[in-house]
């Protein structure tokens, strides 16, 4: 049954590659409009070096991004956590700032930081920052509260029920808007890149685009999809390393 | 030690109206001594233990330990629930090292004193399992543990064995008077089954329907270990449940 489960994507993907393959050859569409798979593929291979570059720029944007997001964002939401006043304050600012399209920031951000990766590091740190505050917060929040009085009357301190009980239990939270985050950080730096990058993968589609090079655009998607997949599967492992309890065989005694 | 309690008054706000809980309880526990407070369900039981160990706080009336007040200071108690609150994510033997490790004990002393005792309650081998692996009269006996080692003169158990099933019931009340008589802390029991009170206690102190107060105080002068089917046991037995259904009564009025 679950090889029959892997096998079934793949079947889809071939079918459609297929599909994709013939239409383009029978109805001879141009390749500046629709290149087939078979030309995509030999795009990767022929541009596999310059690619290759592309892929590690926006790679590195994209990390760079979400380590600063997690680190700010799991911090604020520690500290709206501990300190109620700051989240009243702050939380409003917060929703805010999701509501705010990258799109209208991305010019501004490459205005103040420049070509450089800085601006794009930002724009990815700016998509993921959102889910990991508010799922950090949630998580928090959801700590058993018969638990936390256990502490309390063990005569915890408020830093030891807050890393013994509180941050344990916002882990899963945590690490979920890490997938979701980690899987939209293209977003952000991708389109810093169309804004004004000297290097990336989003660079790379806009000149192409403009060459007519469609072939190479469907080959820059493909690294990207690639990436973001590889880097959520990455996540997941990272998951069952944290939160082993939360992946046991249950041998109920 | 000696717990005294005079007097003890709380009651609730909603909205506007109160809600009163307490009502003026007297009690006392000698040091060393089993004492069983039964009182019928929603009667205000899990509020006394709240005030005793400093969750929340009296509005009127006196707890004190060897004739000094306690104004929430929680030093002498250790507090277990019906419900085991281990952690998810800690095995059996970081749950039970909870206390010592909060307390800044020595880890290695512990440790040893930890799986001593797991094994004498019938968790050798399962010191690195997880909660989630273990059967519930096995959580509650790590929770158990968890109590011990906090070494402390007076143990509040909350229904400890509320959730559990009749044999394995049977089994963690044996496990708990074997310690009792090996450590001879005070107890101060909560319960709402009459067989655990007469089974156990020195001394039992039936409450009335909310607001509670004491309603009678009954001394079990009977040597142990004790059976259900002793005569002298059945006399007091129908003696408190006919006090307590006049509660119950009350109770749905």
């Amino acid at each position: 049954m679950r090889r029959q489960g892997s096998l079934l994507p793949l079947f889809i993907l071939l079918s459609g590659l297929g599909i994709w393959e013939a239409a383009v050859q029978i109805y001879q569409v141009p390749h500046y409009i629709l290149p087939a798979p078979s030309a995509i593929a030999v795009t990767l291979v022929q541009k596999r070096g310059s690619l290759g570059h592309h892929t590690l720029v926006t790679l590195q944007e994209m990390l760079l991004g979400f380590g600063l997001a997690t680190t700010v964002g799991i911090t604020l939401a520690v500290l709206m956590f501990e300190i109620p006043v700051l989240e009243r304050a702050v939380y409003p600012y917060v929703i805010g700032s999701q509501t705010v399209p990258v799109f209208a920031i991305a010019p501004l951000l490459v205005l103040w930081l420049g070509y450089g990766i800085m601006s794009k590091v930002l724009m990815a740190a700016t998509i993921v920052f959102f889910p990991i505050v508010l799922n950090t917060l949630d998580g928090l929040k959801a700590a058993d509260a018969d638990t936390v009085s256990l502490l309390r009357v063990m005569r915890a301190s408020r830093w030891q029920v807050l890393w013994k009980v509180q941050f344990p239990s916002a882990l899963p939270f945590i690490l979920s808007g890490a997938k979701i985050g980690i899987s939209i950080s293209t977003i952000g730096a991708v389109i810093g890149e169309w804004v004004g990058a000297k290097a990336g993968l989003g660079r790379l589609m806009l000149d192409a685009n403009s060459q007519l090079q469609v072939s190479l655009v469907f080959a820059a998607i493909i690294c990207l999809t690639v990436m973001g997949l590889g880097l959520f599967g990455l996540m997941t492992l990272i998951e069952r390393w944290l939160t082993p309890w939360r992946h046991l065989n249950h041998h109920n005694v | 030690m000696r717990l005294q309690i005079q007097d003890l008054t709380k009651s609730f706000r909603r909205g506007a109206s109160a809600l009163d809980v307490l009502a003026g309880i007297h009690l006392e526990a000698a040091p060393g001594e089993f004492v069983s407070v039964l009182g019928p369900s929603g009667c205000g039981k899990s509020t006394l233990f709240n005030l005793i160990v400093g969750l929340q706080q009296p509005d009127a009336g006196r707890i004190q330990v060897d004739g000094l007040s306690i104004d929430g200071n929680t030093r002498a108690f250790a507090y277990m629930q019906q419900k085991d609150l281990l952690l998810p994510w800690r095995t059996v033997l970081g749950n039970v090292l909870l206390g010592p490790e909060i307390e800044k004990r020595p880890r290695a002393e512990s440790r040893d004193e930890a799986i001593q005792l797991l094994d004498q309650l019938g968790l050798k081998g399962f010191e690195r399992s997880y909660p989630a692996q273990l059967s519930g009269g096995m959580r509650q006996r790590a929770a158990l543990v968890r109590t011990l080692l906090l070494k402390k003169d007076i143990l509040l158990l909350d229904e400890p064995f509320g959730a559990l099933d009749a044999m394995t019931r049977a089994v963690m009340q044996s496990i708990l008077i074997d310690i009792w008589q090996q450590w001879r802390q005070t107890i101060l029991l909560i319960t709402h089954d009459v067989d655990e009170a007469l089974l156990f206690s020195d001394r039992i102190y039936v409450l009335t329907a909310r607001p509670a107060t004491v309603k009678e105080e009954v001394a079990v002068p009977l040597p142990r270990p004790r059976s259900i089917t002793d005569m002298a046991l059945i006399q007091l037995k129908s003696q408190l449940l006919e006090t307590l259904q006049t509660e119950m009564l009350h109770g749905f009025e």
